[in-house]
């Protein structure tokens, strides 16, 4: 049996520590895992609550990325709880697995901190991590801050491991500023977090092995398709478990969680729509535009997939312009979001003004002021009634300004 | 707990847990050595396969051709993917969770086999840092290598155990060329540098010393790796029937020698002895060319032109076979 931590109602952690404690509180049986920026820290502090007796379970220092993906989806196989985590390249190197984890129907808890990718090298923040895995078949997670950080780490288990979804679920957070920023967490204490997540539950293990089961078949033009319809499909479900798991949470915990998160958006002209650390920044942008009188709100994913996309539409169904900001290199299109919002809005016979802004990559900080430049871009074009203002801009670039369409 | 086989014919007639309706070439010798693995003990075993030959054929949904639990995740991963099932089974057992059936075996004394198969891509090329690492993490697990000497689910192409002078789809023999350039890689000294307490060397004709080995591997507690000499009648272009006679000239020329080498550590896991054990001596040390001329693949070998490969070739494995007369005798 693993030591109870005690822990105070209100400890300071950053991002790293909360996941870590998550990590160690759903008393997971196999944790494979290899370091890497800025995730580190949670693999360090998993390996120092193993030492002092904190974790019963067993920890694989494993030589890649791609080894610790592999080895959390044997272990899942073989019927125990697995998680990991990483960032950036390792995530990369972890692709080809997540298909396969999600694929094999494996519940995988990924603790995903967030960060650019090379080249050129960089180890700070940005989403190029968050969007390479979006179409990978997981559940994902995305949390601003360590406190939801921990949250979703928690409940992230409860989700993939209900028997009604059985897939994988990333938690993302912001590298550095959410991962290396101490702020205050209130923690569920290890009985409670143990009561909330609950015992796993084995699915065609390949420990019982008085019934064979065989896991990674192949299949061609025949199955193949069907294989991965109905993955899409329980993917799209598990829109039921997870709102049913926050629920639940907010019963325990009075921390509410929904889908889509939305800031003074019941009477906003004008919108940010980010992910990560940008939406707390947004919100004080906000705040200070509506003192100028400019009603501004924000609007982010709490789940990115599977996508809430009539959430997304009736989130910015009153608003005149929204700035769909994306963190990640475009790579000769628009970003992720706006693609994704522009369709969600059309589809519901929504037309505001949707603006697109490239940000924050490879840890660029965007501050307050950028943000309000983007509200009062937006204000213009909202009252404007048009795109007054070019489509595509990158903010906060050194030079002269980027900007397409 | 080891099996008591007695002879061929009872070992033939063992429960078989993996089927032979699959969908290999007729005359893989790939079936045999994974019949030849798991008859090798009564113990419940879990596998793991690379993708390969032995996985595309063997898991077609909805079929499958194991009785046993069996994994596949990739290419790359098959070691990793046996020594985490390994770590599993160990948690589960420690935490008093292992499925009841399972727990019972266990309390008989039938603790699970965990085996992983590769073919020679999946080990010596793509898959080679998966296994390192799970052999350095010292993980329980057997890791069987399918050795055919190319990758032959993709069409025959060279991988670093591709020995020298042999004709693939991507070291073809042409006008300029006598083929594959690079001699094969030691495998079997690697891995056993690695520290694991057995390795060894086999061949499906080679039976008895086959299921001794793997009985041996599945008695010590740690990584075990064997090297398992795999004919393959697609890319060494031989004829179906001709399997187990071109394994056998394989052995006899100790183009494909027989051997062990095992570590033995004291209690503090110092490695305080490495034996390299010789399992067969021909009685008659053929020519290698006779091995090479039973097989098409080094056909162009023969022309005048490249008869100086074979020369290369016979002198390669004399002073290969010197070299582990060399290490038996002075017990190293």
């Amino acid at each position: 049996m693993a030591k109870k931590y005690e822990l105070n109602e209100v400890e300071v952690w950053d991002g790293n520590m909360a996941a870590a404690h998550a990590l160690r509180q759903a008393n997971i049986d196999i944790v494979a895992a290899y370091p890497i920026t800025p995730s580190t820290p949670i693999v360090q502090n998993y390996s120092k609550f193993l030492a002092d007796g904190y974790v019963d379970g067993e920890f694989i220092m494993v030589e890649s990325e791609h080894s610790a993906m592999s080895g959390c989806v044997a272990a899942s196989a073989a019927g125990v709880r697995a998680a990991t985590a990483t960032s950036s390249q390792g995530f990369a190197l972890m692709v080809e697995v997540l298909y396969q984890a999600s694929g094999m129907r494996l519940p995988i808890v990924l603790t995903v901190v967030n960060r650019a990718l090379a080249a050129p090298l960089n180890v700070n923040g940005d989403h190029s991590d968050m969007y390479l895995g979006r179409d990978a078949g997981w559940i994902n997670l995305c949390s601003y801050n360590p406190q939801e950080a921990y949250d979703l780490t928690l409940m992230a288990f409860r989700i993939g491991e209900d028997l009604n979804v059985r897939l994988p679920v990333m938690v993302h957070q912001d590298g550095f500023i959410c991962s290396h920023t101490a702020q205050n967490v209130r923690p569920l204490q290890d009985e409670e977090a143990a009561e909330f997540v609950g015992e796993y539950k084995a699915v065609n293990t390949m420990l019982d092995v008085a019934n064979p089961v065989t896991h990674g078949v192949q299949t061609e033009e025949d199955w193949h398709f069907e294989h991965k319809a109905r993955q899409h499909n329980d993917l799209m479900n598990s829109v039921k478990v997870i709102k049913e798991v926050f629920a639940e949470f907010k019963d325990r915990t009075g921390r509410e969680y929904d889908l889509v998160y939305t800031y003074k958006m019941d009477d906003a002209d004008v919108a940010i729509f980010a992910l990560g650390t940008t939406v707390e920044s947004a919100q004080i942008a906000a705040d200070q535009m509506r003192e100028q009188g400019i009603k501004a709100g924000v609007v982010s994913l709490r789940v990115l997939r599977p996508f809430p996309f009539d959430e997304v539409a009736k989130a910015l169904g009153n608003v005149k312009a929204v700035a769909a900001m994306d963190r990640s290199a475009p790579g000769g299109t628009f970003g992720m979001l706006f693609n994704e919002i522009s369709a969600a809005l059309l589809a519901r016979g929504k037309s505001p003004v949707i603006l697109n802004y490239i940000y924050g990559l490879g840890g660029r900080d965007t501050t307050i002021t950028m943000l309000k430049e983007v509200y009062e871009e937006l204000d213009k074009c909202a009252k404007a009634g048009e795109a007054v203002v070019p489509l595509q801009q990158f903010l906060g670039l050194r030079g002269p300004k980027l900007s397409f369409y | 707990m080891v099996k008591k086989i007695k002879n061929l014919k009872e070992f033939s007639l063992s429960n078989d847990r993996f089927e032979g309706a699959n969908l290999m070439c007729p005359g893989c010798a790939h079936n045999i050595i994974v019949r030849e693995v798991l008859n090798a003990t009564d113990d419940p075993v879990i596998v793991a396969t690379a993708t390969g030959c032995l996985e595309v054929c063997t898991a077609v949904y909805p079929k499958t051709s194991w009785d046993v639990s069996w994994i596949h995740i990739g290419f790359e991963n098959a070691a990793v993917a046996a020594a985490t099932v390994s770590a599993a089974y160990e948690v589960a057992k420690r935490k008093g969770k292992l499925p009841p059936a399972t727990q019972k075996l266990v309390e008989e004394g039938k603790e699970p086999k965990i085996v992983a198969f590769g073919g020679d891509g999946g080990t010596y090329d793509i898959g080679f840092q998966s296994l390192s690492g799970a052999f350095e993490r010292g993980h329980n697990f057997m890791y069987v290598c399918l050795d055919n000497e190319v990758y032959a689910n993709t069409g025959g192409q060279r991988s670093s155990s591709t020995p020298i002078g042999a004709s693939t789809s991507t070291s073809p023999a042409g006008s300029v060329s006598y083929g594959e350039k690079m001699m094969k890689k030691s495998m079997v000294e690697i891995m056993a540098d690695h520290g694991a307490p057995y390795v060894a060397q086999v061949s499906p004709s080679k039976w008895k010393d086959l299921v001794k080995k793997v009985q041996k591997g599945f008695e010590v507690y740690g990584p075990v790796y064997i090297n398992a000499q795999s004919a393959c009648t697609t890319e060494w272009k031989h004829a179906p029937e001709d399997t187990i006679e071109v394994s056998d000239l394989g052995v006899d020329s100790c183009v494909w020698p027989l051997y062990e080498i095992i570590n033995e550590r004291d209690e503090h896991g110092i490695i305080y002895s490495t034996k390299l054990n010789i399992t067969y001596r021909p009685k008659k040390k053929i020519p290698v060319e006779e091995y090479l001329a039973a097989q098409p693949r080094f056909r162009h070998l023969f022309k005048p032109e490249n008869r100086h490969i074979i020369d290369l070739w016979q002198k390669a494995v004399d002073a290969r076979w010197e070299y582990l007369q060399r290490r038996e005798e002075a017990g190293v």
